[in-house]
């Protein structure tokens, strides 16, 4: 069984219509990357595994569970956690203390600070620093280390590389294996076409909110990925 | 020496509006809710604290044992009930809800009291005093009141800082969605915030019952006084919330000194220099561990 399905999902703001008919399934360990260009979806995907956003159709279940209704708050103890686009650190609280707040749910498992402070060394040297004086580096390092605190079964990961130098995303993904190592499954979304195809083991690639291509990276042209994520 | 007494007495009364401005800083700190009831509601606990010292004869501090409780669940309920449905809509909606919520407890206030002024009788403490020098005496009781307000200023800051809900409490009013990403329910922290805000309310409204002879109108110069003791200090930010009753306090006996009759006035005056010059209060926001 997979730890995660999504049937037939669509998703609106409003009257505008951002997922049409997506599914997506994952099994538990796997790393999944939802490609695609801006605006096509993926963002609205991990908010709507997280709770933040709800499918008017379709259904999404975790571990077999229907989770459509249940508010977000309640999908972090089932063992779902978001790393959000922007981070969203808390800026009035020092580094140390947004993980803390990750660890809110008390679910057991492998990360704390000090097994997070190995993964992630650049985290160590400044978790006294406040999230809104940190750099965007630091504030995705500890976004995601955040997140780990609640010692997910699946992480999300919303756009890490975005606005990073490319040094800092080598940085921040040669965490992954370590994650991946503790058996989480990771759900990645990524612009960056090049480093998703590196961690996966599957790639989905969006178009205007519709699943255009899928399968695995060794097996997908850079032909094919390109028109499907421009759509020509 | 007069104008040091001014100064030393100001400084105590100072305490008693940062004990009422406490629960008002914490709620906005925390939600961003400007709560308009608050000064009625330290009214029903001067009220509810001088009932229970008439019927039963207790000790008006041991009032304080069911009235904090008593004001901490009303909080709660409060803030589970109307609160968090008016926090959910437009910005208006919990000034609106909290300025209605304000107006009927005076009215029922009235009806079950009368406009009659009322005092909770603390028999020979209310006169007692401590000479300092020989120019200068500080009354025990308002002694007692400025120690409590610090007391509660520190406990609250730490509470913030050091505590696991605190600290998810400082989380939830940075980013309340990133906060929900964490497992953080904001409806159980906002109720937990109002039902410490409104306890320590009714922790002020029984010592300004004991200092001051109180009506059911006198919630609404409790709110200004706490409010701008709030502003003064710095939306948000406890300490300064200390400063900012502190400051209130010495303006106007300092200014009863020079301006027998004009001491409230001065209290406004500086209240509205601060808006006017520095609008983000004395002391802005930093709360952290």
């Amino acid at each position: 069984m997979a730890l995660l399905e999504i049937e037939n999902i669509d998703v609106f703001y409003g009257d505008v219509q951002a997922i049409f008919d997506v599914s997506l399934s994952i099994e538990e360990g796997q790393t999944l990357a939802v490609i695609g260009a801006n605006g096509a979806g993926k963002s609205t995907l991990l908010k709507s595994i997280a709770g933040l956003c709800t499918p008017a159709t379709g259904e999404i279940r975790f571990n077999g569970e229907r989770i459509n209704d249940v508010p977000p708050h309640r999908r972090v103890p089932l063992g779902i956690a978001l790393t959000p686009e922007g981070r969203r650190i808390f800026p009035s609280l020092t580094l140390e203390e947004n993980l803390l707040v990750g660890a809110h749910t008390k679910r057991s498992g492998y990360w704390n600070l000090s097994t997070l402070y190995e993964t992630f060394p650049l985290l160590a040297d400044r978790k006294s620093r406040l999230g809104t004086n940190a750099s965007g580096g630091e504030q995705q390092a500890a976004a995601i280390a955040r997140a780990l605190m609640s010692n997910p079964r699946i992480l999300l990961l919303d756009e890490v590389s975005l606005g990073l130098a490319p040094v800092v995303v080598e940085q921040i993904y040669a965490a992954l294996p370590a994650i991946v190592e503790q058996g989480t499954t990771v759900l990645v979304v990524e612009q960056d076409v090049n480093q998703a195809m590196k961690v996966s083991d599957r790639v989905q690639c969006l178009l205007d909110g519709r699943t255009v291509l899928e399968g695995k990276p060794s097996e997908l042209s850079r032909e094919r990925i390109a028109s499907a994520f421009f759509g020509i | 020496m007069q104008w040091a007494n001014a100064v030393v007495q100001g400084v105590i009364l100072g305490g008693l509006y940062a004990l009422l401005a406490a629960g008002l800083s914490l709620m906005f700190g925390v939600m961003r809710l400007v709560n308009l009831a608050h000064g009625a509601l330290a009214i029903v606990a001067a009220y509810l604290g001088m009932v229970l010292v008439n019927k039963t004869g207790l000790p008006p501090f041991a009032t304080l044992l069911i009235v904090v409780p008593v004001m901490a669940l009303v909080g709660w309920v409060l803030q589970r009930t109307l609160l968090n449905t008016a926090l959910n809509r437009q910005s208006l909606a919990p000034i609106l809800v909290t300025f209605g919520l304000a107006v009927i407890i005076q009215n029922l206030l009235l009806e079950i009291f009368t406009a009659d002024n009322q005092s909770i009788d603390v028999g020979s403490l209310a006169g007692a005093s401590i000479q300092i020098t020989p120019d200068i005496a500080v009354g025990v009781f308002p002694l007692i009141t400025f120690i409590v307000g610090v007391l509660v200023i520190a406990g609250l800051q730490l509470y913030l800082a050091k505590t696991t809900t605190g600290r998810a409490m400082r989380a939830t009013s940075d980013d309340r969605e990133a906060a929900a990403l964490m497992g953080i329910d904001h409806r159980n922290l906002y109720a937990l915030a109002t039902a410490i805000a409104i306890g320590l309310v009714g922790l002020a409204g029984v010592f300004l019952g004991v200092r001051t002879q109180f009506n059911p109108t006198f919630g609404d110069v409790t709110l200004i006084f706490a409010f701008e003791a709030v502003i003064i200090g710095g939306l948000g930010s406890l300490w300064g919330t200390l400063w900012g009753g502190i400051i209130l306090g010495v303006a106007q006996v300092v200014g009863a000194q020079a301006f027998p009759s004009s001491g409230v006035l001065l209290g406004h005056i500086v209240f509205l220099l601060v808006l006017a010059f520095r609008p983000t209060g004395l002391f802005p926001k930093v709360v952290n561990g």
